[in-house]
């Protein structure tokens, strides 16, 4: 859209504070997320913020108008809200006209939050959570076990935080230029790759470190058993996809073995 | 289980609980992580592991996505951890029921949990309803108390949940070890056999469109095996 900016500033810029600020805050966007607005009054939350270096300030009548628009309905995943709130900050900043904000504002949803499922919760999640899982196999210590997912989970989230806020900043308007970036493009299929292969390398390794735990004197072929018993079941529940969810039908198994295991 | 037990589960509960959707969403309350620091907190970490592996590979099917409902992990996995680690006998050897009744009340607390998440946004809604025409007048002190009170019922919410839980559960698992029938190694097997079948299916439900997804999986799968295999 190149509708005239009513009186923008030449250059726009915020202070570390209000940066900082701004950042601190996203880690809290969901923190009032209802069935109504979901995000939204989270991201006004973290626009507000910047919203102060409005003319009139806090309280002005240019920062409530901003605000106000800014707390109704956004939906996208909590990660790359960033990429939401700074851009919403830029243009709010540049005085662009309201409605154009508005319009604006409904293009981000539907983006930010599909590419961050895929790139965060159907993917680095899962990573992360099988490589804890394959330390664990491993024979690696709690502590071990415990700051490596977190370090490693971490580096990716924070970093994730961090980019989608600056981008949405620099870019404005033409965000969605940068949700085209090769990482966000082509990320998730490499790590579907390598969730595939932790997938296949950690179960097995992992199910042998809990028998050996709980049961030392299993035996091999017992192992193999286990570990044939977990694909033929893991199969059926595959092709009954969308059907039965696994920790339902494992709440259900052990109430039942439960209840055979206390009978008299 | 004494009251310090119960204050400190319910305090880790309480924060764990809140980082699964409100802040800071730093995956600390992933089971692998939330079950061990409640291990920890008992003095057995690697029992807390134990049943934290076993969670999370129940938890790996779950998409946190939005406005869909899903099980709870965090809470469930500081009680699933913490009744696994103050059980007696459990993690030597066979643990004779400790791991089924404790991973039975997580996986229960996790649906309760749910629950209680869904319950906390239709909260937040009415707050958020009633608090409309602030909002819509741009009072930022307005947004900030929903904030604040949205994360302060959340803490609340977790907190609630790891305290009923745990003292519903607590006596119960007690119950069912002393009548525990079962040979003590089968409940163990089932117990694990389930968490990896539940990982297995999620990965290759997220995973295997991808292209050369499957190579990756039989590759990782022979990596995997060569490992056992030489144990």
């Amino acid at each position: 859209m190149t509708a005239p900016e009513r009186n923008a500033p030449a250059n726009l810029s915020l202070s570390s504070r209000t940066q900082a600020a701004i950042f601190t805050r996203l880690f809290a966007v969901q923190g009032s997320w209802n069935y109504e607005t979901m995000l939204g009054t989270g991201v006004g939350f973290c626009v507000e913020p910047a919203l102060r270096n409005l003319p009139g300030g806090i309280g002005g009548e240019a920062f409530c108008e901003a605000l106000a628009r800014e707390t109704r309905y956004f939906n996208s995943h909590p990660y790359l809200a960033g990429a939401a709130v700074g851009a919403l900050a830029r243009v709010e900043l540049e005085r662009r006209p309201a409605a154009q904000i508005e319009r604006f504002r409904s293009a981000l949803c539907g983006p930010l939050g599909s590419v961050g499922d895929q790139l965060v919760w159907a993917g680095w999640l899962p990573v992360c959570s099988l490589l804890s899982l394959l330390l664990f196999g491993l024979g690696v210590p709690a502590l071990g076990v415990v700051v490596a997912f977190l370090s490693i989970y971490n580096v990716g989230h924070v970093a994730l935080r961090v980019w989608a806020l600056r981008a949405g900043w620099r870019e404005g308007l033409r965000v969605a230029v940068a949700l085209g970036s090769p990482i966000l493009r082509r990320g998730p299929q490499h790590i579907a790759r390598t969730m595939m292969f932790l997938a296949g390398a950690a179960l097995p390794v992992a199910l042998a470190r809990l028998a050996s735990a709980t049961a030392p004197d299993i035996g091999r072929n017992a192992l193999i058993g286990m570990l044939v018993g977990a694909g033929v079941l893991g199969f059926a529940l595959v092709k009954l996809k969308g059907t039965l969810e696994g920790w339902k039908v494992a709440l259900g198994v052990l109430a039942v073995v439960v209840a055979y295991a206390v009978s008299p | 289980m004494t009251t310090a037990h119960l204050l400190s589960f319910t305090l880790l509960g309480a924060l764990l609980g809140l980082d699964v959707v409100s802040f800071p969403q730093a995956m600390m309350s992933r089971p692998i992580v939330a079950a061990t620091a409640a291990g920890a907190l008992a003095g057995h970490p690697m029992r807390g592991l134990l049943a934290g592996a076993i969670l999370e590979m129940m938890a790996m099917e779950t998409l946190p996505i939005g406005a869909s409902r899903y099980p709870e992990w965090g809470t469930a996995a500081v009680v699933g951890g913490a009744l696994f680690a103050v059980a007696p006998n459990a993690g030597s050897g066979a643990t004779a029921g400790a791991l089924v009744l404790s991973t039975l009340a997580a996986l229960a607390t996790a649906f309760v949990g749910g629950w209680s998440m869904f319950a906390l946004r239709r909260l937040n809604q009415r707050w958020a309803a009633r608090a409309r025409g602030q909002l819509d007048r741009g009072s930022a002190s307005t947004v900030v108390a929903l904030q604040l009170r949205g994360l302060t019922a959340d803490l609340l919410r977790a907190a609630a949940v790891t305290a009923l839980t745990l003292l519903l559960f607590v006596p119960l698992v007690a119950v069912g070890l002393a009548h525990w029938s079962l040979d003590p190694k089968t409940g163990d097997i089932v117990v694990a056999t389930l968490a990896a079948t539940v990982a297995g299916s999620a990965a290759w439900k997220l995973a295997q469109g991808a292209p050369g997804a499957k190579w990756a999986f039989i590759a990782g799968a022979a990596a995997g095996l060569a490992a056992v295999w030489r144990q």
